[in-house]
């Protein structure tokens, strides 16, 4: 039915999904992973499910973020490449 | 090496895709899980919440219901798994911790 | 190393936004029955706007907000909301977490689960606000923070 919709937020998912791998810098790779968990919420309410697509941006791209942001903050790399 | 692992992973991802043509369609009515009975002559789960949600508890929004009423169980199991990750954060985390022979460090 | 920097822009920003974050949150809880939503959306959607007041303005500012000693019994408290209505409906005669025993007088069946759905709800809630403000706290225990 909104299969125009879904093949976009695929196409999305996947990208953000190999540059949050792939990326070198570790805050770049936390921006990704949310925007990843957002463009997955969105596939949540495009199939229906809007309760489990509301608890996925809250926490995935809310919470977790911060938490991420923090922890990255707080550890040191002690090899310079 | 690399080959090989390269094989292992698209041999996998088409193994996959070849099990997901199996899979009834997204909302397609006579799928097994949205029949009124199951297979073995039980009257499925599904079927009643729908009819009954509102009925049995003066709430438009089912999944609510289902969440904290019919399934309170789990809800409860949910919150006491938060409970314990917050208190484990809280001892593995703080600041003054007491070695072996008692000393504050 | 997490270094605060003043920048009045962003406090202002998160000053402003931070309110309206809270009244949705409360939004989101108490009107779980009729539209999309929750205990746990709406309590981690107030977390969400506590923890930005604590990276705008630093740590020792939000503490006037949201004291570090309050989060893990504010979390036993919402846990223990619930229990307590399961419990009091095993008292009153029924099964465990079965509202329809609940002892309120003057309400019919349906209300009374409606009334205990609520109840849970904001047991939820609470204690998915205080224990991931908790876990924030925790996170930056021991290091110098400002």
């Amino acid at each position: 039915m909104y299969w125009e919709i879904e093949i976009v937020l695929f196409v999305f998912l996947i990208t953000t999904a190999l540059i949050s791998l792939f990326v070198k810098d570790l805050l770049a790779a936390v921006v990704t992973l949310n925007a990843f968990s957002f463009i997955s919420a969105l596939m949540y309410v495009v199939m229906g499910a809007i309760d489990v697509g509301f608890t996925e941006a809250v926490v995935g791209a809310g919470v977790s973020g911060i938490f991420f942001v923090v922890l990255i903050f707080q550890t040191s790399r002690r090899s310079s490449d | 090496m690399k080959i090989t692992n390269w094989l292992l992973l698209i041999s996998f991802g088409a193994l996959l895709v070849y099990a997901s043509f199996g899979l009834p369609n997204r909302g397609d009515v006579s799928a097994n899980m949205h029949r009124e009975k199951s297979l073995a002559g039980s009257p499925g789960a599904s079927s009643y919440y729908i009819r009954n949600a509102y009925r049995d508890a003066e709430t438009p929004n089912m999944v609510t219901v289902i969440l904290a009423d019919y399934r309170g169980y789990d809800t409860l199991g949910e919150e006491t798994v938060i409970l314990t990750a917050g208190l484990i954060c809280y001892l593995i985390l703080r600041k003054k911790r007491t070695k072996l022979d008692g000393k504050k460090t | 190393m997490l270094k605060y920097k003043f920048n009045p822009i962003i406090l202002l920003v998160s000053r402003v936004v931070s309110p309206f974050i809270m009244i949705f949150a409360l939004y989101v809880i108490f009107h779980g029955h009729y539209s999309p939503g929750g205990g746990f959306q709406g309590g981690t959607m107030f977390a969400a706007a506590l923890l930005l007041i604590r990276l705008a303005a630093g740590f020792d500012i939000a503490q006037l907000q949201f004291k570090k000693i309050l989060g893990t019994p504010l979390g036993s408290v919402g846990v223990l909301i619930y229990f307590g209505t399961g419990f009091l409906a095993m008292l009153s005669g029924g099964e465990f977490l079965n509202y329809h025993f609940l002892p309120f007088a003057g309400f019919k069946a349906d209300e009374l689960r409606s009334l205990g759905i609520l109840m849970v709800e904001i047991g939820v809630g609470l204690a998915v606000l205080a224990i991931l403000v908790a876990i924030y706290d925790d996170l930056l225990e021991g290091y110098p923070h400002d």
